[in-house]
């Protein structure tokens, strides 16, 4: 029953072949069975799922049902949610539970999504590992030596586990691509501004996006719907009409023009990585597609400004952890300013520390013009890149990542390096684009991800893109050992 | 040597929204601590601020208000500092671009001229909580109601030249706001505070001395003590050969005094920078437009009328047009007294201003309405009783006994109109006084006004003064 998609669930929901409680209850199983070794999950609520699985099973009694309704899922532990722990992978907000719901998860609730837990992260989703997570780190499913990447790294190692059909998660500079590519799975960062960010967590504001994860495009299409809208209370969601993603799935991909940057194949992509990619596009020229080679020059800038700009806005977005109203709070704290710096100190992790420092630096008077604005400058020169880009290409192909998933530890130690992992992903969150990780093979038995790149509001484009390719290979439906 | 001052004003206007400029929690002042702090005012993880359109409306009834440019485009500011107050550790403000620009008041000054002051900038931000450091022993008490609380600040130009000169600045902002129904102007809760940038320099020098910033001040005479303490405590510094600091002050309304909170070293590095969670904000033609619209009579346009419609002097119009609540009041009365516009001004400059500022009432509180005021003046002019009556009646109404009418009627005041009557009067008073009369007839004039007074009396100053001169004057002749 676990290794269904997510559409082939749903179809034996209201065919009333398996009800939501029984099939919650094969997840919660293999949750308890399987997640000791993976840690994906910071919390389980197994009796609030089969609440909400119980609800959905008398709403398909009743015909009542959407097309989700009694699937489970899990969430990020980003997305608050009312009544259960939201932690955001942090020591910081260990105690802390919402008083109400992400707009994700109230849309995912009144689609009859069951929720199975909260999936483990980076802290503050500041991180390309998992590694940085006050619970722990995450192991990739594929190979519990290495990494299944970050930030949403729970969500993507329990999707490629079967630990959940499907999965929400964020991404700020590659959090959802990267894992996805690293797992072995299919991830979707719309377009910036088209699903809400209410209710999840700030990392960096003008960067920040939730999007789905799973293991094919089509799922990511269902999931994506029940996901995007407008929402009244984020000014900066886009008040424009969601489409329907499963209806043009199954488009041709004749005449299709893939742009393949050169600066996304050079000095730094693995040689096999690289094979893999080619091998993936090789399969889209079959399907009528045609390639050319593209240049987005400014993409060595992409890295350096973003590790300005997402600094800068997460230096004033985690102020508000002080220790004074919620979360955290040292012992016995002498003055107020004692309060402030030990309930900090002693709250946040390492990168998070790291991170505030750099933001507050490049936010200073006398600093500020010669990083932030220079920043926001290069921003644009890099969203510029893009739009002369798709005035000749329909979508743009390449890596996810210029590795596959490397051994734990491995580049804990180094930050600098642990950031390059982003290299290829960070242009689009700083350009606002959607973005997809779709599986493309394996190098050593660790799954190789291509993204695809889509102009503004195009998912629906980029989901028929990796779905045809889906429908013609198998990468997708690989199962991790131990995991099957 | 003689020294210049040269004063700017930061006035901080809270807004009359209904609600908070960035969440739907409700601003009344006053409810239970920590009651009217939503998950957004709180800074709960997660939560994102939405911008309050009217806190916008009221902003651009003030700019245009004020002849000021109104921005198509500004921007709101996150201000970066921790205070427990302070829930998300920044505020949002707006900093380089704010939504109002270069505007301009005319102030009255004392010689009767006038002067235009500059605005620089308005713009619109969220208040803090409240820190309660009294009541918890030790300990310090955060209230979240008035965070978020919309607020203005309308920055004006170094102009000011005398702590009177800022405080008439003052006045006519407070009254502009009200006027506009765009702050309640309650300065005791906090609704309408100010902040003084103060220097001083060689009058004819046209470079600005070392400013001092004074912090809070939350009523026109503290701002006027508390400046003209820091003029002379800057004129004696630099006169006894010392050098004024950059620095924030706070002015003690105990001692009278103003003393140092931080100087310029100190000063927070607030690291600025464009909210990500809010677009910028852009304002149409077609809004500014319908903002116009609703704007109402201006206080200026307003005294203009006064004067030319209803002959008033300058300075009757000027004190009638203060406040619009005085002004409307004024209006009400002369409709009920049909028209009698100079005699309606003449009772609400004297009696009824008389006794609002000695019960300590607000206009609107007043126990005489217009309507009864009005009536009032009616039963003047018809000769029902004297002006001097009237403030017996005046009194009455004031403590409820009812209207005109009523309080002639049940105190039997009725002006006596009846010739015979009042010619009886006087035939007593005659027969009472004969010395007097005697004297009178032999020459000595000034003795009407005796006369005129004993018949006043004895008829309880209900007879009709034109008519007791009148009789009197032919019986007395005889």
């Amino acid at each position: 029953m676990h290794n269904h998609t997510v559409a082939e669930l749903a179809a034996k929901l209201r065919a009333k072949e398996i009800s939501s409680v029984e099939l919650t209850g094969v997840y919660l199983d293999r949750i308890a069975q399987l997640d000791k070794t993976l840690n994906s999950y910071i919390s389980v609520c197994s009796e609030h799922a089969l609440a909400q699985a119980r609800t959905a099973d008398q709403r398909l009694q009743q015909g009542q049902g959407g097309p989700l309704t009694g699937v489970p899922i899990a969430h990020k532990d980003i997305f608050c949610t009312e009544g259960v722990k939201t932690t955001c992978g942090s020591k910081m907000l260990d105690s802390f539970i919402a008083p109400y719901d992400a707009t994700v998860v109230s849309k995912g609730n009144e689609t009859g999504l069951v929720m199975l837990g909260k999936t483990n992260m980076d802290e503050f989703a500041m991180g390309s590992s998992n590694e940085t997570s006050f619970y722990g780190a995450v192991k990739n499913p594929w190979d519990t030596a290495a990494v299944p990447g970050g930030s949403s790294g729970g969500s993507a190692a329990a999707v490629a586990a079967r630990l959940a059909p499907a999965a929400t998660g964020t991404d700020t500079g590659g959090s959802i691509r990267q894992p996805a590519a690293l797992c072995g799975i299919t991830g979707l960062k719309p377009t910036y501004g088209r699903v809400s960010r209410y209710g999840m967590i700030a990392f960096a504001s003008s960067l920040d996006q939730g999007g789905p994860m799973a293991r094919s495009a089509e799922d990511c299409a269902l999931l994506l719907s029940a996901m995007a809208g407008y929402d009244y209370r984020d000014s900066t969601s886009l008040d424009q009409p969601v489409p329907d993603y499963q209806a043009t799935l199954n488009d041709s991909l004749q005449g299709l023009k893939i742009g393949l940057p050169k600066e996304y194949f050079g000095d730094g992509l693995d040689n096999q990585v690289a094979a893999a990619i080619e091998a993936a596009i090789a399969e889209y020229k079959k399907l009528g597609a045609e390639v050319v080679e593209i240049s987005l020059p400014n993409t060595r800038l992409a890295v350096p400004s973003y590790y300005v700009v997402a600094p800068a806005e997460a230096s004033s977005n985690l102020a508000r952890y002080d220790g004074v109203r919620y979360g955290y709070r040292c012992q016995s704290p002498k003055d107020l300013l004692d309060l402030y710096k030990r309930s900090r100190g002693e709250g946040f992790g390492a990168e998070v520390k790291r991170r505030i420092m750099i933001g507050t630096y490049v936010l200073s008077a006398g600093y500020y013009d010669a990083y932030y604005l220079k920043a926001q400058q290069l921003r644009q020169l890099i969203s510029d890149d893009f739009k002369r880009a798709f005035e000749q290409v329909d979508v743009i192909m390449g890596p996810t990542s210029p590795t596959v998933a490397f051994n734990l530890g491995e580049k804990a130690d180094d930050p600098v390096t642990m950031y390059l992992s982003d290299i290829y992903t960070i242009a689009v969150n700083m350009a606002g684009l959607p973005g997809m990780s779709v599986p493309v093979g394996f190098v050593d038995r660790r799954p190789v991800g291509m993204q695809l790149i889509g102009n503004y509001f195009n998912e629906a484009r980029l989901l028929n893109i990796a779905h045809q390719y889906q429908r013609v290979t198998d990468w997708h439906q690989r199962r991790p050992q131990g995991f099957e | 040597m003689e020294w210049e001052t040269v004063i700017g004003l930061e006035i901080h206007a809270q807004l009359a929204t209904k609600s908070k400029i960035f969440s739907g929690a409700s601003t009344a002042y006053g409810a239970p601590p920590n009651t009217q702090a939503c998950a957004v005012d709180l800074g709960l993880p997660g939560v994102l601020p939405v911008l309050n359109k009217d806190a916008v409306r009221m902003a651009v009834k003030l700019g245009l208000a004020t002849g000021a440019k109104i921005a198509p485009r500004s921007v709101f500011a996150r201000k970066n500092y921790f205070y427990p107050d302070l829930p998300k550790g920044y505020q949002i403000s707006q900093y380089e671009l704010p939504v109002v620009e270069h505007g301009h008041m005319d102030i009255e000054l004392e010689d009767g001229s006038s002067k235009t002051i500059g605005i620089t900038r308005a713009h619109l931000e969220e208040d803090a909580g409240k820190s309660l450091h009294e009541d918890f022993h030790g300990l310090t008490g955060v209230d979240l109601n008035r965070a978020g609380t919309p607020l203005l600040e309308v920055v004006s130009e170094p102009d000011l030249r005398s702590a009177k000169e800022a405080v008439a600045y003052m006045k006519k902002l407070h009254s502009l706001v009200r006027y506009l129904e765009i702050c309640d102007g309650n300065m005791q809760e906090g609704s309408f505070r100010c902040d003084a940038n103060v220097s001083v320099r060689p009058k004819g020098s046209d470079k600005l001395g070392t400013r001092c910033e004074i912090k809070n001040l939350n009523s026109f005479r503290f701002v006027e003590r508390a400046i003209n303490y820091e003029i002379e405590r800057q004129i004696d510094l630099i006169e006894g050969g010392g050098k004024v600091v950059q620095e924030t002050r706070l002015y003690d309304a105990d001692k009278d005094e103003t003393r140092s909170m931080r100087s310029k070293e100190e000063a927070m590095d607030y690291r600025y920078f464009p909210d990500p969670d809010l677009l910028p904000l852009e304002i149409e033609q077609a809004f500014i437009s319908e903002v116009q619209r609703t704007l109402p009579e201006l206080p200026d346009e307003k005294k203009e009328r006064f004067a030319y419609e209803y002959g008033l002097s300058p300075y009757e119009a000027a004190v009638l047009t203060g406040s619009r609540e005085l002004a409307d009041y004024y209006e009400a009365v002369i409709q009920t007294a049909n028209g009698e516009a100079k005699l309606a001004a003449n009772w609400v400059l004297g009696e009824l201003s008389g006794a609002i500022n000695k019960s300590g009432l607000d206009i609107t509180q007043s126990p005489v309405s217009p309507a009864l005021l009005g009536g009032m003046l009616n039963r003047i002019t018809d000769n029902t009783i004297s002006g001097k009556i009237a403030k017996t009646v005046f009194e009455a109404m004031w403590n409820g006994e009812g209207d005109a009418d009523a309080v002639i009627d049940k105190r039997g005041l009725k002006q006596v109109t009846d010739s015979g009557a009042i010619e009886k009067v006087i035939d007593d008073v005659m027969a009472a006084n004969p010395g007097q009369l005697a004297d009178y007839r032999a020459g000595k004039d000034k003795l009407f006004g005796f006369f005129v007074g004993q018949v006043m009396k004895l008829s309880q100053g209900k007879a009709n003064p034109a008519q007791v001169n009148a009789l009197l004057k032919k019986k007395l002749n005889g």
